[in-house]
C-alpha cells in the first residue's frame, strides 16, 4: 500500500502481509521525503536553521521555530523576557489548534465525514489568519528567534484572537454533533488501532497516542518550560487507547489550547520581547546605518552567525504529535555542529505495525490518520 | 539540585565502573558510560533507577576531534520521578558497534536503524537492521564528517518488485492508448 495513495497524506509505503482482509504482518518504509535536514543544518549559522525547522512538522512550524530557539538558549544559558515568553505560549498553542484541527479534520473526512472535514479546515483557516497577521506567512512562518522573537504582537491581537475562538468553538460544536453519535464513524474509530498502556511506553510513544491508552505524560506539565506553568489547564487522557480515544483526546486538547491562549493573553506583561544581549540580537536599523559600531556589529551577527559556546544539550518541548526534542551540539563557532530532532511520528510509525496487526486493511486508514504523519519530520 | 546530585551519586554505586565520567551541565545529568555490558546497564538503570521511559537514540561524529570518534548519546526520561538523564556512549571508529536495546524497548528498533543508516553504527543483537531513511543501495553513511555535503551517489537501477500484481488489460489498454497518442503527433 503506497507510497501514493489517495487516503494516506504523506508519502509512505507498507509492505502488508494478508489473509483475505485481515493484515497478518505490516512493515512500514519511510524516507520519501528525506532531504538531508541534519546535514544542511550543519552548513548554515545557527539562525539561518531557523527556516528549516517550520519545514519539519509544517501543520505546527511555530511549535518548532519554539523549540529549537530553547534549545539554543538552553545552550547559551540566556533566558528571554517574561512578554517574549507568554508571546511564545501564545503562537505554540495556536500552532497545537492547528495541528490538531488537520488531524482530526483530515481523519474524519477520510471516513467520509466530509462535513466535519470542511468545517474543521474552516476553523484551522481562521487560525491561519490569525498567523498570517501576526507573522506573514500561512505555514512556514520563521517568527521566533534565538532569544525573542521576530516583533511584538500586532495591534488588535487580543480582539481577533477572540472572535476567531468564538466561531471555532461554535463549529466544534457543530462537528461534535455531526460525529458523536454517527454509528459509521464510531464503528470504524472504536476499538481500532488498540495498544496497551505498556506497549506504548515500550515503544517510547508520547503525545496524544500515549495519552489514549491513560498516561498523562505531557512535557508541558511533566517538565514545565515557557510559562506553562502558571497556566491552568489540564492534560486530556483516555482509557482504551484506541483511535477513537485519540481523537477525542486531540479535541479536548483543542479547548485546553484555547483556554491557555486566553489566560496567557490576560496576564500578558508589558516589556521588551528580546533579551538583553547584543552578542545575540541585531542592533537597531538607525545604528546600523549611523554608525560604524552599528554595521560592524550587524555584519557580525549575519555573515558568522551568533556564537554560541561549546557544549550540548537537548531540550524538549510538548509538539503537536508529542515530545519534541532538539539535542544540539555547538564546537563554539557560528554553526551548528550536530543538531538532532526527537521527531514524535517517526517513532509512531515504528509502533504502527502493532496497532494494525490483526485489523483489517481498511482500518489503516482511521489508525494512520489519527498518527498524523506529517513527512515533514517523520523523514526529515 | 541536591535531588539530582544524589541521583548521580545513586548511578555511580549501581553502575559503577562502566560509568566514565559524569556530569551536570544547563541543568541536565549527563553520564559518560562504557559500551561494554551496555544492554545491562541500561537494564539495571530501567529496573532499579526506574528510568522506564527512553526517548531518544541518536549519534555524533567527531571525526578529527577526539579519540573515540563517535558518541551514541541515549536520551532517557523516568516518568515516575519526573527526571531527565543524558548517556553518552564513546564509539572508535575501527569497531563501530554497541549493544541494541530493542530487547528492552520495542521503541528503539526505528531509532537504532536510523542511526546505522545515517552513521555506519552497527546494534549487535538488532532484530532487523536495515537503512530507513535511505535506499538500500546509498552508498556510504551521509551524517559522517568525512562525508561530503555535495556529493552525488550514482544512478541505482530500477529494481524488480517481488509479487507485484500487473494487470496485463490494463497495460495492454495503456500500450494502445500510448501508440494513439503518437500516431496523432
Amino acid at each position: 500500500m503506497g507510497p501514493s495513495h489517495p487516503a494516506t497524506h504523506g508519502t509512505i509505503k507498507f509492505n502488508l502481509k494478508l489473509e483475505g482482509e485481515k493484515v497478518l504482518d505490516c512493515d512500514v518504509e519511510v524516507g520519501y521525503l528525506h532531504r538531508g535536514f541534519d546535514k544542511s543544518c550543519e552548513q548554515v549559522t545557527w539562525t539561518q536553521v531557523i527556516p528549516y525547522t517550520d519545514r519539519l512538522n509544517y501543520a505546527s512550524s511555530l511549535i518548532n521555530n519554539v523549540a529549537y530557539a530553547l534549545a539554543v538558549e538552553k545552550l547559551i544559558g540566556a533566558e528571554t523576557p517574561p512578554r517574549c515568553q507568554y508571546i511564545r505560549v501564545i503562537v505554540s498553542e495556536l500552532a497545537r489548534i492547528f495541528d490538531h484541527l488537520t488531524c482530526c479534520g483530515m481523519a474524519a473526512s477520510e471516513l467520509g465525514a466530509i462535513t466535519v472535514g470542511f468545517y474543521m479546515i474552516e476553523a484551522r483557516e481562521l487560525i491561519t489568519r490569525i498567523i498570517e497577521n501576526l507573522t506573514g506567512a500561512r505555514l512556514t512562518v520563521t517568527y521566533v528567534r534565538i532569544g525573542g522573537v521576530k516583533h511584538d504582537l500586532t495591534p488588535g491581537f487580543a480582539e481577533s484572537v477572540t472572535a476567531t475562538f468564538k466561531t471555532i468553538r461554535k463549529l466544534l460544536e457543530d462537528c461534535d454533533r455531526l460525529l458523536s453519535r454517527n454509528r459509521i464513524f464510531l464503528d470504524r474509530m472504536s476499538h481500532v488501532g488498540v495498544i496497551s498502556k505498556e506497549t506504548a511506553l515500550n515503544y517510547c510513544l508520547t503525545g496524544p497516542i500515549l495519552r489514549a491508552t491513560g498516561v498523562d505524560y505531557d512535557v508541558r506539565k511533566t517538565f514545565p518550560y515557557l510559562v506553562y506553568d502558571q497556566m491552568d489547564f489540564e492534560v486530556p487522557v483516555g482509557s482504551r487507547g484506541d483511535n477513537y480515544d485519540r481523537f477525542l483526546c486531540r479535541i479536548r486538547e483543542i479547548e485546553q489550547s484555547m483556554k491557555i491562549v486566553e489566560q496567557a493573553l490576560e496576564k500578558l506583561p508589558v516589556g521588551p520581547v528580546w533579551i538583553d544581549d547584543p552578542r545575540f540580537v541585531l542592533p537597531e536599523k538607525e545604528k546600523v546605518y549611523g554608525s560604524i559600531e552599528g554595521l560592524m556589529h550587524h555584519f557580525k551577527i549575519i555573515m558568522e552567525g551568533v556564537q554560541v559556546p561549546a557544549g550540548e544539550t537537548y531540550c524538549a518541548v510538548e509538539g503537536g504529535n508529542g515530545e519534541l526534542g532538539f539535542y544540539v551540539v555547538s564546537d563554539g563557532g557560528g554553526k551548528p555542529y550536530r543538531l538532532r530532532v526527537r521527531p514524535p511520528c517517526f517513532i509512531a510509525m515504528g509502533a504502527f505495525h502493532r496497532m494494525i496487526e490483526g485489523y483489517m486493511v481498511a482500518d489503516i486508514i482511521p489508525t494512520f490518520g489519527m498518527i498524523n504523519m506529517i513527512g515533514g519530520e517523520c523523514d526529515r | 539540585m541536591a535531588e539530582t546530585t544524589s541521583q548521580l551519586a545513586t548511578l555511580h554505586e549501581i553502575l559503577g565502573a562502566k560509568i566514565l565520567h559524569s556530569l551536570r551541565a544547563q541543568g541536565d545529568d549527563v553520564v559518560i558510560l562504557d559500551r561494554s555490558g551496555l544492554r545491562e546497564s541500561f537494564r539495571s538503570l530501567r529496573d532499579q533507577m526506574e528510568f522506564d521511559f527512553l526517548s531518544d537514540i541518536t549519534a555524533v561524529d567527531y571525526w578529527q576531534k577526539k579519540a573515540p570518534r563517535f558518541e551514541v548519546i541515549y536520551q532517557m526520561l523516568s516518568l515516575k520521578k519526573r527526571n531527565r538523564l543524558r548517556l553518552r556512549v564513546p564509539v572508535p571508529e575501527e569497531d563501530p558497534t554497541v549493544d541494541s536495546l530493542t530487547p528492552l524497548w520495542q521503541g528503539a528498533n526505528f531509532l537504532e536503524r536510523e542511526v546505522w543508516d545515517l552513521y555506519g553504527i552497527r546494534f549487535n543483537g538488532h532484530p532487523d537492521l536495515r537503512r530507513i531513511l535511505l535506499y538500500d543501495e546509498f552508498q556510504g553513511h551521509p551524517l559522517r564528517k568525512d562525508y561530503p555535503v555535495n556529493l552525488v551517489q550514482p544512478r541505482v537501477p530500477e529494481r524488480p518488485v517481488d509479487g507485484t500484481f500487473v494487470d496485463e488489460r490494463s497495460r495492454n489498454k495503456l500500450l494502445s492508448l500510448q501508440k494513439s497518442l503518437g500516431r496523432k503527433r
